[in-house]
């Protein structure tokens, strides 16, 4: 099939950026969207041009490191999937797509389609962990049962790959997704109960200093998700922000 | 002759015995020792953030935007730990025997038996952590078995095991980060090792997205870096995954082990076409429950090949299950090399299923059906009509395998609960890697490897939940001991000048390689290059080797290796995010890589594990081992020239395990 | 973002915005209980609701009640504009195509616009009889001995023929009450998952009340004008 491509394209932090139309022709459905992608800038390189920077590693949807805003929608118009598992079989011979970056003041362009996500890492870094020394000389690991439904429901919690999907579709771009599923997470497991209101309150007060909006409870980012993390996370962020709130230090 | 350094005494005591007498350094002398990890997966994590715990100043190194990206994410099926929680005799010493068996008895025994030991550990520390693995109802760690072994010792979370561990390891490296214990360096690849007076004092790395080229120093440097399969270009591995790091150190001292040892998945998903990046891998667990065939007629596999013959309708009697066949005490779960070499024996005789002919069936029918009764048991649904049964069998899988099915749905368009699934094998991990000794230390003295970097304990071929329990073993459990070993030379040292003359030379040498890329004026994009050279590698170095393939093998890689050179152009500017000049770099690596990996592959005149010489096989088309001449590690010293290469032999001493041909019929 | 001031934190502007929401959806029943007294016809109908409008401002407790709306209503907004500053500086730049429809409702994505509309009507609202009420020249007249001001009569002259633009100040009033119905329709369930409250059970029951809730109430409220309106043509 034959495409039309509208990219953005920014050439650093400091460009301002545009966005850029470029044909390409003779794409199989087959093809991932990534490898349409390189058979774009294979052809931009050959020419003499610059390739389209764009983040992307595993390609099999699970290191959260592609990102694209494809047609107005993060990771594209696919449901559960990353731009790497999105098929060019789910577009028409002619289409005109639009990609641009995650926008967001707390995920910086670094050029065209990359940005930097390492406000995550610092979201996490604040608190999203268990205070366990690496030793191995804790408890056996069946000493403390943890109810099926619960260990089910903090893995689900804990499937987030960090892509930033929920950020970038959020109208307001909250990062209250990615935050609560970790919350999330270990509210849920006994392992995670000593520090859970002084994590939560870390974790909060990190990701408003990042610069992230507010959730409005639009639930865009539950169904833009690649992994479907729930909004039942959210709520029980709140409740446990509230929680730790109302019984101060 | 090479020296392992393992302790003496009984094996069950090694480990023991070797923590108890190397020597400690002190908390307040740790706080000027400096660390530096390359590479932030399960090994590098693990590693930096148990050295940081410590007391260490530690240096994490990771290209991409995030540790928590790097390429253990995306293990899939478990972690195995000799915990017997199944009471089916699992022990630390089955677990070291199943390890050492299924390595085709080509790994270091000490080694693997502390691995075994050690995995016990893991679990409670990943569960410590918040990990949330898979569990019964009784709130009790669930298991499962993998190919290669008769028990059910592997740990999950799903289909995404890998994830989970690292999310759990990251997790103990962002609480070091916020203590300010680990410094982290993301988006930085490593350019070089640096040596100062035969010891390794750090390392250049460049800022991928500023260009900056920058010196860090260390006391000692831990590669953690991952494996090399991108060498063939196909692979399973992440777009990023590279040897580049690991190569720096051979060139800088270090020896390479192994090289040709590449392990073969069997169920990835085959190949659609010429534009395909990578393969998937569709995890092992699968076969746990998924059966494998093709047509027993050419005609039939023919048909189904043309579309005109749906696999369902094939009956019955009319299907070979040729792992059943040719395997009937381990079927379906026989190791990875062998299950590897079977579907590629089907499809060359012509076999089959998909339009290339390179595909198998991994077929899910009898497991659903099986899992439907079992269920319509549960519930006391009496006389349930076949509709129901595959509805409550569906359910089943559906809630163990869910996440893998969908993946395959979403690649290919098909349905796996309505037919089966196509899987052909493709590479998947390497075996081979830095030699380094008992301590996992390289050739080169302050400067270690861990994880799928090193060589050390999967031997010719790895079985499956290993490679998670070898990089988190390696981490958090015997770095942090052994590298203190080492240290304990280095209290009054002193800060790491970074401005001694080998730091100077080894920045001089990365700058004017990047400048070489940007200046060359070549047409050739570097994926071309790349693409060639896994072609070689896949016909000639692949799941079949024999020496005339493997010589002009040789004979193309050091042509394409100048062509190259020559041709290859590299867009954009040293300063700024180039993602092209990264991919140069590593390719650049590649090229000589494969080349030593022929060499190897043509110097070890046997079979073994991943390692299938053509030349030497039983009749039946088994692997045939050399144990008299070839029970040896090949470790390579660099020279200036992969072809060159001298080859180093550490003899491998089996005092606990008989060596046995391999057997799993 | 500096959550420095008002709120500690922006979970805290949201429990703000919850609570102040759900407490006016309060007040809107109370307010439509009252008002529904206005179909009650004959002089019956106009006593006892001039009877109510009297009771409404002169009781201590409605007094305190009136004052919490005003606070509840001052602080909604104040917050709202707070949120909307703040989620606007969160992504300085826009994406050039956006497909929100794709994956939010219609409502929930327009909040502010919404509430904007709102806040004008409850200004046109409070001019076009609380003003009047309190400030402007009403006539008169005694109930069983109590002087009662004839509120009755000022909302049938505004939407009877006497006011020319009758007919617009209906309309209007029927624009702002599905203004309200939309921002009610997200609005409602919205703030129990701010506080946390959802679950798999009593959750769809939450949103199928705020539902419920969203329609009725503005219906009835936009009932009023219409019926007041219609029985005063003939």
């Amino acid at each position: 099939m034959n495409l039309t491509l509208k990219v953005w394209r920014q050439n650093g932090p400091e460009d301002k950026g545009r966005m850029e139309t470029y044909p390409v022709s003779d794409i199989s459905e087959h093809m991932s969207f990534l490898e349409m992608m390189d058979v774009l800038n294979d052809q931009l390189v050959r020419d003499g041009k610059d390739p389209i920077a764009f983040d992307h590693d595993c390609r099999e949807g699970i290191c959260g490191m592609c990102s694209m805003f494809i047609n107005g929608e993060a990771h594209g118009p696919g449901r559960g999937v990353t731009t790497c598992q999105l098929h060019m079989r789910s577009f028409k011979d002619g289409d005109t797509i639009y990609i641009e970056p995650w926008r967001a003041q707390a995920f910086p362009v670094i050029k065209d389609l990359v940005v930097d996500r390492s406000a995550f890492d610092r979201v996490i870094q604040a608190g999203g962990y268990v205070s366990v020394n690496t030793s191995g000389n804790t408890i056996d690991a069946n000493t403390i049962p943890i109810p099926k439904a619960d260990a089910d429901e903090a893995f689900n919690a804990a499937t987030c790959i960090g892509c930033g999907a929920c950020v970038a579709t959020c109208k307001n771009a909250s990062a209250m997704l990615f935050v609560s599923a970790k919350v999330s997470q270990l509210a849920l497991l006994p392992q995670g109960q000593p520090e859970r209101e002084l994590r939560v309150k870390r974790m909060v007060e990190q990701m408003d200093k990042e610069g992230f909006g507010n959730c409005t409870n639009t639930g865009a980012c539950e169904v833009e998700c690649p992994k479907g993390i729930s909004l039942t996370n959210i709520a029980r962020m709140n409740r446990d922000y509230l929680t730790a709130s109302l019984k101060g230090e | 002759m090479l020296n392992s350094k393992v302790p003496q005494g009984p094996l069950a005591e090694k480990w023991t015995n070797h923590k108890n007498s190397i020597r400690l350094v002190n908390p307040a002398n740790k706080r000027s020792i400096d660390v530096i990890v390359v590479g932030t997966g399960l090994a590098g994590s693990s590693a930096a953030a148990s050295l940081a715990e410590m007391g260490y100043n530690v240096k994490a190194f990771c290209f991409q935007d995030s540790p928590r990206r790097a390429h253990s994410i995306a293990a899939q099926g478990g972690i195995n730990a000799a915990k017997n929680y199944q009471n089916d005799g699992d022990s630390t010493y089955r677990l070291f025997y199943d390890t050492v068996k299924g390595g085709d008895y080509r790994s270091r025994e000490a080694n693997v038996y502390r691995l075994a030991e050690v995995s016990a550990n893991i679990i409670d520390q990943c569960v410590a952590q918040g990990v949330p693995f898979a569990r019964d109802y009784g709130g009790l760690l669930d298991n499962r078995s993998f190919g290669g072994v008769q028990v059910s010792r592997t740990f999950y979370a799903k289909g995404q095991t890998g994830q989970q561990l690292l999310l759990g390891a990251c997790s103990a490296l962002s609480r070091q980060i916020s203590k300010g214990k680990v410094k982290l360096y993301n988006r930085h690849e490593m350019m070089d090792v640096v040596v100062v007076d035969g010891k390794c004092r750090g390392i250049i790395a460049r800022n991928l997205v500023t260009g900056e080229v920058e010196r860090h120093g260390a006391h000692a440097v831990i590669l953690a870096s991952g494996g090399y399969g991108n060498v063939f270009f196909l692979s399973t591995n992440a777009m990023g995954s590279n040897v580049s790091a690991a190569w720096k150190a051979h060139k800088k001292g270090a020896h390479f082990a192994n090289p040709s040892f590449t392990q073969i998945h069997p169920t990835c998903i085959p190949v659609s076409g010429s534009h395909q990046s990578k393969l998937t891998l569709m995890s092992e667990s699968l076969r746990n429950d998924g059966r494998i065939w093709v047509p027993r007629k050419k005609e039939d596999a023919q048909a189904v090949r043309e579309g005109k013959l749906r696999p369902v309708d094939i009956r019955e009697e009319d299907r070979d299950y040729y792992l059943e066949r040719r395997y009937p005490a381990f079927g379906n779960l026989v190791p990875r090399d062998v299950a590897s070499r079977a579907a590629k024996e089907r499809c060359d005789a012509g076999f089959g299923v998909n339009e290339t002919g390179e595909a198998v069936f991994l077929d899910y029918a009898s497991a659903i059906e099986r899992y439907g009764k079992t269920e319509a048991n549960i519930r006391g649904l009496e006389n349930p009509s076949a509709s129901e049964i595959k509805a409550l069998g569906t359910e089943v899988v559906k809630a163990k395998y869910g996440n893998l099915f969908d993946m395959y749905k979403q690649i290919t368009a098909d349905n796996p609960y309505e037919t089966p699934m196509k899987i052909y094998p493709a590479v998947h991990y390497t075996m081979g890697g830095l030699w380094v000794d008992y301590n996992l230390m390289t050739a080169v003295p302050g400067l270690y490897a861990a994880g799928e970097a090193n060589f050390s304990d999967h031997g010719a071929n790895r079985l499956g939940a290993s490679a998670l329990m070898q990089g988190l073993a390696d981490g958090y459990f015997v770095l942090p001991y052994t590298v203190g070993d080492y240290l304990a030379d280095d209290i009054r040292t002193g800060p790491i000048s970074t401005d001694h003359p080998a730091f100077e030379a080894a920045e001089k040498e990365v700058t004017e390689r990047i400048q070489h890329f940007l200046n060359n004026p070549g047409d050739t994009p570097v994926d071309d290059f790349h693409r060639k050279l896994g072609r070689i590698m896949w016909n000639n170095c692949g799941m079949a080797r024999n020496a005339d393939g493997l010589k002009q093998a040789i004979a193309d890689i050091r042509a394409l290796r100048e062509e190259f050179w020559k041709k290859v152009r590299v867009p954009g500017t040293a300063t700024q995010y180039n993602p092209e000049l990264d991919k140069a770099g590593r390719v650049a690596d590649f090229l000589e890589l494969g080349e030593l990996m022929c060499v190897d592959a043509l110097a070890r005149e046997e079979s073994c594990g991943g390692h299938f010489r053509e030349e030497h096989q039983t009749a039946e088309g088994e692997a045939l081992r050399n144990d008299a001449d070839f029970t040896f590690v090949s470790a390579w010293e660099y020279t200036g020239d992969p072809s060159e290469a001298k080859l180093e032999k550490e003899e491998l001493v089996y005092e606990n395990i008989e060596l046995k041909q391999r057997s799993y019929k | 973002m500096s959550n420095k001031g008002l709120f500690p934190s922006s979970l805290s502007k949201k429990y703000a915005m919850a609570a102040t929401g759900l407490f006016l959806c309060l007040f809107l029943v109370g307010h439509l209980l009252g008002n529904l007294q206005l179909f009650q016809s004959g002089e019956a109908g106009r006593d006892a609701f001039n009877e109510y409008a009297l009771f409404m401002t002169t009781f201590p407790l409605v007094k305190v009640l009136s004052y919490a709306t005003y606070f509840g209503i001052l602080l909604h907004v104040v917050d709202g504009i707070l949120l909307v500053r703040a989620n606007r500086a969160a992504r300085p730049v826009r994406y050039v195509k956006e497909n929100g429809a794709a994956n939010a409702g219609w409502s929930s994505r327009n909040m502010a616009v919404l509430g904007t509309v709102v806040l004008a009507f409850i200004a046109a609202h409070m001019q076009n009889f609380w003003y009047v009420m309190h400030f402007g020249e009403v006539s008169t007249y005694a109930i069983d001995g109590v002087e009662v001001k004839d509120l009755h009569g000022v909302v049938m002259e505004f939407f009877g023929p006497a006011n020319g633009m009758a007919l617009g100040a209906v309309l209007f009033y029927v624009i702002a009450q599905v203004a309200i119905g939309f921002h009610l329709w997200h609005g409602f369930a919205s703030a129990f998952q701010s506080f946390g409250l959802r679950s798999e059970k009593y959750t769809p029951w939450i949103e199928g009340a705020g539902k419920a809730f969203s329609v009725v109430v503005p219906a009835a409220f936009a009932s009023i004008p219409v019926y007041l309106y219609i029985i005063q043509l003939s």
